[in-house]
Parts: C-alpha cells; sequence; structure tokens
C-alpha cells in the first residue's frame, strides 16, 4: 500500500533535506521547529493489464456511445494527442499515447474507416522531432502515417488550416486546427500529469491558433487562476471551457480520451530512486549512491550532465484512461490525479523553498534558460496548491537553480531576444504585454521558424512570464540561490549563494524566525492548504 | 614650458605596442611619450597667436598613438616630435577663452589660392596638409610647429580659434572639438528609419547625441558594453542599448530580417555609424546594415581584415567620417550647451599624472568613465 503525501516538522534530528538544483543536487539543514517539508504520496498502484483497461473504456466511456459505434467508413477521423511537453520526464516506452492509439486505430480499422489523420497537438510550442513522435505514438504508427502525411505537427500559424469556429459569450475567438474541425470524429489522447492538463484544454488550446490562445494566456487571466491547477478556480480553465463549449456548438464532435500516471519518476531501484526517497529513509548503500553520483556529476561536463539527464526515462506506471465526453471524464481524471499529487497542509508559510529540476514542460531535450526556470518555480510549482497558496502573501519564495545565462538558439530564439530586450527594460507583466506582445508575436521570422524549424512560437517567452503573474503579485520577494548572478538580476530576483544567506534576505521582508515549507517536488505534489 | 612630447623612437614606439596591447594605455610608461621641460614654439608667421590650453582632452586617436597602434598612414602627415592634444579650449594673452579647430588647412599654411577642398569649406579635406610653411601635420596635436594641448602653451591660427561664450565652461568646451565630429558624421547621414550607433565611448555617445540633434533618425539602437555608458545612450537619445553581442539580434528585431546561417541577416538598418573602428565593429556594421545601406566609420580605423563578400554582395558601403568644417564647429559649440555634455567629462588630471591620465583614459569605459582630459589651469608654468 502506497504511503499518502507526508508534511514533516523538521527537528534537530531530521537530516539534510535533498533540493534538486538544475542538473545536480543540494543537501539543505532546515532550521528546526519551524520548517516543514512536504513529501509527495509514494507511486499508486499502477493498472494490472493497460491494454485491456484501454479496451474497457472505449468500450464502456462517459457519457458516450462506445467508440466503436461512432467509427463508420467513409468518415473523416482526426486523433490528436499531447505533445512533446508531457510527460516529465519522458516515459520509459511503450508511451501511453502509443498504446491507447494503437487501440484506437485498431478500432478504426475494423469499422472501414481509412481517412485518419495524427496530429501532435502542440499549440505554440515547438515542433516534435520524428524521434520525439515515434516515442509518442509508437514505430508502427509513425511508419504508417507519416511517410503519406497523415501524421504531422500542429501548425498554429498556417491561415489554410485553422478554421474559425466562433467566439464565446465574453468575445473570445475560437480558431482551431481546419483538419480538426471539419472532421467527423475527433479523438483526444492526453497525458494528465498534473491537474492542469486536459479537459477542454486539450483542443481549445492545443489545437488553435495565436489568435484564440491570447484570449487565455495572458496576465488577467493567470492572475485570476488561483491556481491554475485548480481547474474550478482557474480562470485559465474557464476559458477554456467556454471555448470547449464554442466547439460543441460548432458541431465539432469530441471523444476524450484522458490517462494518468503515477509517481514513480525515478524508479524504485537504481541511481535515480534515491531521488524520491524520504531523506530520514536513506540506507548506507542510498548515501553511498548519492555521493557517488554527486561526485560524478560535478566532474562532469556540463554537456554531458545534460546529455544524461535528458536521457532519463521514467517508469511511470498507468493508473487510469478514461474515455468519452469531455467534462465527465476530465471530472474522474482530476480526481487520479489529486488522489496522487495532493497533500493536505495546515496553514500558509512565511517562506517557501522550491528545489528546481533540471526539467520542465518546455525544455524537453533542450536548454533550461533564465525565463524557464522563473516559470517553472513561479509559474508550475507556485500554483501547485488548492486552497491557499502555500506561502502567505507579501511572503518569500526561494529556489535553487544554476539558472545559467543560456538558451537553446533552435528552440528558444525569441526567448534570447525577450531576455536581451524586454526584461532589461521591465520585468512587469503587464508592462511587458502591453509594450512588446504583439511585435513578438506577429514577428515573421519567428513565425517561420516555428512552422518550419524546431522553435517555440516568437509569442512564448511571454506566456513563461505571464505563468509566473499570479506569484509575482503574490510574493514579497524571490530569491533564487547558486544561480548565475547576472541571469538571476534580470529576471528581477535577488540572487544568494547559500540558503542560509537566502534565509537571511528574506528576513527583511518576512521578520526574523519565520516559518519555511519545503515542497520537495519532484516526484509532482500538490498542496492542499487549509 | 612644460610639455608631453612623442618623438620618433622606433624601439621605444615597439615597447609601446607591445605594452599597450597587455593592457591598454600602458604604452604611456614605456613609449616615446615624456613630460619634458621644452621650449615654447615659436609663432611661425602673421596671424598665429599664443594659445595656452587649459583644458585639453585625451582622445581615442591619442591613445592609439600612445599605444603604438597607429597606421603607417599618418608618417607622412605628422612631424616629430610633436605635442599631442587636439581638443583644447584654452586662452589667448588678452585673457579671453577659445576652443581650438586643430585642423590644419591651407589658411594656417599660408597657402593661397587655398586647395580645391579649403576653397569649399570641406578643411577636413584640405590637400595640402604636408605643405607650406609648417612642417607637415594633419592636426596640431601632430605638427612639429604648432605644439599641442597637453603643454602649457601652443601656438593657433587666428582661423583656428572659435570663441568660448562666458557661459560656457571650461569642462564643456573641451568637449566642443569630438562632438564636432559627431556633429559632421551626423550631418552626413542626415535622415534614416534606423540606425545602429556601435560603441559608446566619448564618440559613441556624442554621435547619438548629435543624431538626435542634427538628424532625423527614427529608430536608434546603440551598443555599450558597461553601466555608465548604457545610461549616458539611453539619456542621449537612444531608444535601444544593447550589448555589442546583442546587435544583430537587436537589429533583427527592429527591423523584422530572417536569419540566414548563423547571423547573416536578409535585412538591417539604414545606416551604421561606427564609432570604435575596430575588425570586429566594422565587420558588425557590415551584418547589420541594410542591403544598400551605408557603414559610417567615424571611430579610427587601423589595418583591417575584413571579408567584403557580404558588401558586394549587398551593394552596402562603407564611407569614412573625419573630422568637420567649421559649421560644424559651431553646431557642436551649441550641441554641448543645450544637451549639457559637459557631463561626459569624467576626470582630470595635472600633467605630471601623465601615466595615471592615459591609463584611465584608455581603461574609461570599465571605470564608468567616459572623456578624461588634463587640467592645464594650475601648472606652474604657464
Amino acid at each position: 500500500m502506497p504511503r499518502p503525501g507526508f508534511v514533516l516538522d523538521v527537528d534537530r534530528s531530521t537530516p539534510p533535506i535533498l533540493f534538486h538544483h538544475g542538473e545536480g543536487f543540494r543537501l539543505e539543514k532546515l532550521p528546526a521547529g519551524r520548517s516543514r517539508v512536504l513529501y509527495p504520496a509514494e507511486p499508486l498502484a499502477a493498472l494490472d493489464d493497460v491494454d485491456a483497461a484501454i479496451r474497457e473504456t472505449l468500450l464502456h466511456p462517459l457519457d458516450s456511445d462506445p467508440l466503436p459505434a461512432l467509427l463508420r467508413p467513409g468518415m473523416k477521423l482526426t486523433i490528436a494527442f499531447d505533445d512533446v511537453s508531457l510527460p516529465l520526464p519522458p516515459m520509459r516506452r511503450p508511451d501511453i499515447r502509443q498504446r491507447v492509439i494503437e487501440a484506437v486505430l485498431d478500432m478504426a480499422a475494423a469499422a472501414g474507416v481509412d481517412d485518419v489523420h495524427l496530429i501532435a497537438a502542440l499549440a505554440l510550442h515547438r515542433r516534435m522531432t520524428e524521434d520525439e513522435l515515434r516515442h509518442a505514438v509508437g514505430d508502427r504508427v509513425y511508419d504508417a502515417f507519416a511517410p503519406q502525411g497523415a501524421l504531422y505537427n500542429h501548425d498554429a500559424e498556417d491561415p489554410d488550416n485553422l478554421a474559425f469556429l466562433g467566439t464565446t459569450d465574453q468575445g473570445e475567438e475560437v480558431e482551431i486546427n481546419k483538419r480538426a474541425a471539419e472532421s467527423d470524429l475527433l479523438i483526444y489522447v492526453n497525458i494528465n500529469i498534473v491537474s492542469m492538463d486536459g479537459g477542454h484544454k486539450s483542443t481549445a488550446t492545443g489545437l488553435a491558433s495565436y489568435r484564440s490562445i491570447k484570449h487565455h494566456h495572458n496576465v488577467r487571466t493567470m492572475q485570476h487562476s488561483t491556481s491554475f491547477m485548480d481547474r474550478h478556480h482557474s480562470e485559465l480553465h474557464h476559458s477554456n471551457w467556454r471555448m470547449g463549449e464554442v466547439i460543441k456548438n460548432a458541431g465539432v464532435k469530441v471523444f476524450q480520451i484522458e490517462t494518468t500516471i503515477n509517481n514513480d519518476t525515478f524508479g524504485q531501484s537504481g541511481p535515480m530512486s534515491v531521488l524520491a526517497k524520504r531523506e530520514w529513509e536513506w540506507t548506507g548503500r542510498d548515501r553511498a549512491t548519492f555521493v557517488a553520483m554527486q561526485a560524478g556529476l560535478k566532474r562532469m561536463k556540463g554537456s554531458t550532465r545534460r546529455k544524461i539527464f535528458n536521457g532519463w526515462q521514467a517508469p511511470y506506471g498507468v493508473t487510469s484512461v478514461t474515455a468519452g465526453a469531455v467534462d465527465p471524464v476530465h471530472e474522474r481524471t482530476l480526481a487520479h490525479c489529486f488522489e496522487q499529487h495532493l497533500v493536505e497542509v495546515e496553514g500558509q508559510t512565511d517562506i517557501l523553498t522550491l528545489g528546481l529540476p533540471y526539467i520542465c514542460p518546455y525544455n524537453v531535450n533542450s536548454v533550461m534558460n533564465p525565463i524557464l526556470v522563473m516559470c517553472l518555480g513561479l509559474g508550475y510549482f507556485f500554483n501547485m496548491y488548492r486552497g491557499r497558496p502555500l506561502v502567505r502573501e507579501g511572503g518569500v519564495l526561494i529556489m535553487t537553480h544554476p539558472t545559467p545565462w543560456e538558451f537553446h538558439p533552435v528552440h528558444h530564439p525569441s526567448y534570447i531576444d525577450f531576455f536581451e530586450q524586454v526584461l532589461a527594460d521591465t520585468t512587469d507583466p503587464i508592462e511587458i504585454e502591453q509594450r512588446y506582445e504583439k511585435q513578438y508575436a506577429e514577428d515573421e521570422w519567428y513565425r517561420h521558424l516555428y512552422r518550419t524549424s524546431y522553435a517555440y512560437h516568437g509569442v512564448h517567452p511571454f506566456y513563461m512570464w505571464y505563468w509566473g503573474a499570479h506569484a509575482l503579485q503574490h510574493l514579497g520577494k524571490v530569491i533564487i540561490v547558486g544561480g548565475d548572478t547576472r541571469a538571476v538580476r534580470r529576471l528581477g530576483f535577488k540572487s544568494a549563494s547559500t540558503l542560509n544567506d537566502a534565509f537571511e534576505m528574506a528576513e527583511d521582508v518576512v521578520g526574523r524566525h519565520p516559518t519555511i515549507t519545503h515542497m520537495k517536488n519532484p516526484p509532482i505534489l500538490m498542496a492542499d492548504v487549509t | 614650458m612644460k610639455a608631453l612630447r612623442f618623438e620618433r623612437k622606433p624601439v621605444k614606439y615597439a615597447a609601446a605596442a607591445v605594452a599597450g596591447r597587455v593592457v591598454p594605455g600602458r604604452g604611456a610608461t614605456v613609449g616615446p611619450l615624456s613630460l619634458r621641460d621644452v621650449d615654447e614654439p615659436a609663432l611661425p608667421a602673421d596671424g598665429w597667436v599664443r594659445f595656452r590650453p587649459r583644458l585639453a582632452g585625451i582622445c581615442g586617436s591619442d591613445l592609439a598613438t600612445i599605444d603604438g597602434r597607429s597606421s603607417r598612414y599618418f608618417e607622412p602627415i605628422v612631424s616629430f616630435p610633436f605635442v599631442p592634444g587636439h581638443e583644447v579650449v584654452g586662452e589667448l594673452d588678452d585673457g579671453s577663452r577659445a576652443v581650438l579647430v586643430p585642423v590644419l588647412t591651407c589658411a594656417t599654411r599660408d597657402i593661397d589660392p587655398p586647395c580645391r577642398s579649403c576653397a569649399t569649406g570641406a578643411i577636413n579635406h584640405c590637400q595640402r596638409i604636408a605643405f607650406g610653411h609648417l612642417e607637415p601635420g594633419l592636426q596640431s596635436g601632430f605638427c612639429k610647429d604648432t605644439g599641442g594641448g597637453w603643454s602649457t602653451a601652443m601656438v593657433a591660427h587666428s582661423s583656428q580659434l572659435v570663441p568660448v561664450p562666458d557661459d560656457l565652461s571650461d569642462e564643456a568646451a573641451v568637449l566642443v572639438e569630438p562632438t564636432a565630429c559627431a556633429v559632421h558624421a551626423a550631418r552626413m547621414l542626415g535622415d534614416a528609419t534606423t540606425v545602429a550607433v556601435i560603441g559608446a565611448g566619448t564618440l559613441g555617445l556624442l554621435t547619438i547625441a548629435a543624431l538626435r540633434r542634427y538628424a532625423t533618425v527614427g529608430t536608434l539602437v546603440a551598443t555599450a558594453k558597461h553601466p555608465e555608458q548604457r545610461r549616458l545612450a539611453k539619456e542621449l537619445g537612444a531608444d535601444r542599448v544593447v550589448a555589442p553581442g546583442e546587435l544583430g539580434r537587436a537589429v533583427r528585431s527592429i527591423t523584422g530580417a530572417f536569419v540566414l546561417g548563423d547571423e547573416q541577416l536578409t535585412d538591417g538598418v539604414e545606416c551604421v555609424v561606427d564609432c570604435v573602428g575596430s575588425a570586429a565593429s566594422i565587420a558588425q556594421g557590415l551584418q547589420v546594415v541594410e542591403p544598400g545601406g551605408e557603414v559610417l566609420l567615424v571611430g579610427m580605423p587601423g589595418h583591417t581584415a575584413l571579408d567584403l563578400t557580404g558588401l558586394w554582395h549587398r551593394e552596402s558601403a562603407i564611407r569614412g567620417c573625419y573630422a568637420y568644417d567649421r559649421d560644424d564647429f559651431d553646431r557642436a559649440l551649441s550641441l554641448v550647451a543645450e544637451s549639457g555634455l559637459d557631463r561626459l567629462l569624467s576626470a582630470t588630471y595635472p600633467l605630471d599624472r601623465y601615466t595615471e591620465a592615459i591609463e584611465h583614459a584608455a581603461n574609461a569605459g570599465t571605470r564608468g568613465a567616459v572623456k578624461i582630459a588634463f587640467d592645464l589651469r594650475n601648472e606652474r608654468r604657464r
């Protein structure tokens, strides 16, 4: 029986706590008597027979006819699937998307459906490479569809392949992939790694254009999403749900297949498994493994270190597969997510500490640049709450990460310009949005790179910054420990060389002897703050 | 009188070149420049007057000479030994103050009729700079007969003197000569939708100010290495100030250009004003100028190796921009006063501390400074 998430009150006997620190780790001693550590739940039990579970849900979907009943010869079928940003780290083969898509294709073939397209629903993310597509859908599917041009990346900037479906009652324009919109059936295959994912957001964002996405990927929406991991209190999701209604009313029939995975990020054995253990339970072997790993990482060149981390594939277990109508499917999926991720926490804290790992949704096989560090810390991790933020209003966020002034030139070209131009001028999300977003969003060069190379859309770094807008509004100070000082300063944050220095700096804002909470993530946890 | 004198000493010049490569400005300690007691220069002819420097700036071309980086191009148009210093505000025997127009024209050489350039007012193109009754010298400060600003006394032709209004301080007036170079560049440029200024030393900053005053420029992007330079460049009118390595990306973003290979832009700014003059800055200028556009070399270049394929293919042009005419000088006087350019004078030194002064000037940017000058007002042998 896996143990649930856990809140540890730090006392004198508590050993140093492991903090992620990019492509490395730190062991940090937290002040006794006023610190606590949030530990994620152990991995939930995985489904014994995933393929059987897939077949079962396709035949008995929620609020929908069974999938075979929706399939007929001569129909136009489109299967959209989540892109390379999910899951993190990538999962070992076979990817759950592959298993679901193969099952769907088997049923489609049995029904005589031969007009099938598969589309990576990447919104404004970079295109997936052939290797990444093969990993997601499997070689058999790739080889059957890609050579004929029936398996491809969504292009949010292709005017000939976008369909305008209407506007919501709040004036939000809905424009999605034309093939998907004009299909007799759109099947969306997702991986709900966190509660932000899935639901109507899958189609309304994943297959949408900039014209459409800008209505919810903006500062106002993000500041009113408290948090964007809690769909019922998230303006981001409200907007997507309104768009989902427009999509439905436009006659687009969506058959949603959502999946959840457990917290088995680092495996139960092997060198990485120590990262998922609670420190006081480390064996002598675990300690030796960790010390050896640290020593080895320190000796390696940065590029080697990155290659090793990027090469890690997690042995996740699949915990649920649910198909049918979007709303009931998503509610059930959220329940599975919360079962794995939620940890009850009593009260807020003065200082929240986070150890930021090497990966976030936008640097798979890439570089974790400073903007992504901000997004991971103030966007994703800060918003890992339900109820209230873990840290009180005006409190301090301390993150550990090397934050190098480094960018992937192919994946993140507009990020470089954003960092050099926009952040050199202002870090205020509202000012950034008003003064700069349009220029970057409409830049023909960025558009060209997004469409033909492997670049994130020109506007994407803005969204990364907006993702942290709620946290920026809420926090009194942000400190990065062990980061490149120039890069940290450019982000508008304070730089500290040690965690203790950071605590001292934080006292200027929160006073002496503040309470401290460390959220140990990954594996993923979400604080249910009362 | 007390003067810093530069002599023709090839061995010392070679030593200065080595020292200057190791530490910029260090050529002053080992090279052919020395502080001497020398006779005041004689008045060469009628029309010449005694001129006693009050402040004299240290210019990039002076530093190139001291650090052994000057081109041999100058050999026929300088005469040794000479007293450097061509950015000068000084006083005449009647106590009035003037700034020096250092260009040694036909008028100063008593050449009549004047050359075609001088006749049309283009004194910076004078075709007789090595002839007439003066020893060769493109400017005072490079001519054996005239002396220079880094001393307590020199001589000047009456045509070289521009009176300084009473309300203009010496600290402002010493900036007039380099400002005239910037004004000349701005007037040469005229109108442009987009301009990049490379370099934010004295010349770069003054050029930004001059472009805003005497040219019609839409978007002006400038490069600056150091925080103080960045601040001043913004203050003086740059719309965007970037680190040198960021210019290509900034211009790409401003112009919406595409990129070929790693850094070739398909479009660029209408004009680049290069206030550095190095091989790297000229190459960068050619990288960011639009097809058919022009790179204006305001900073003095030397021997330069460049790949000019792009220049040929894009039909871009490199154009020199040297000194000024008298109109430029008059406009510079106004600009200095109106724009408060005296703020660019960061420090002054007595002649005795010339090695420190020159090292400070050679490392001005890293030390948060812009213009360094000698202060002759308290020198004993006045």
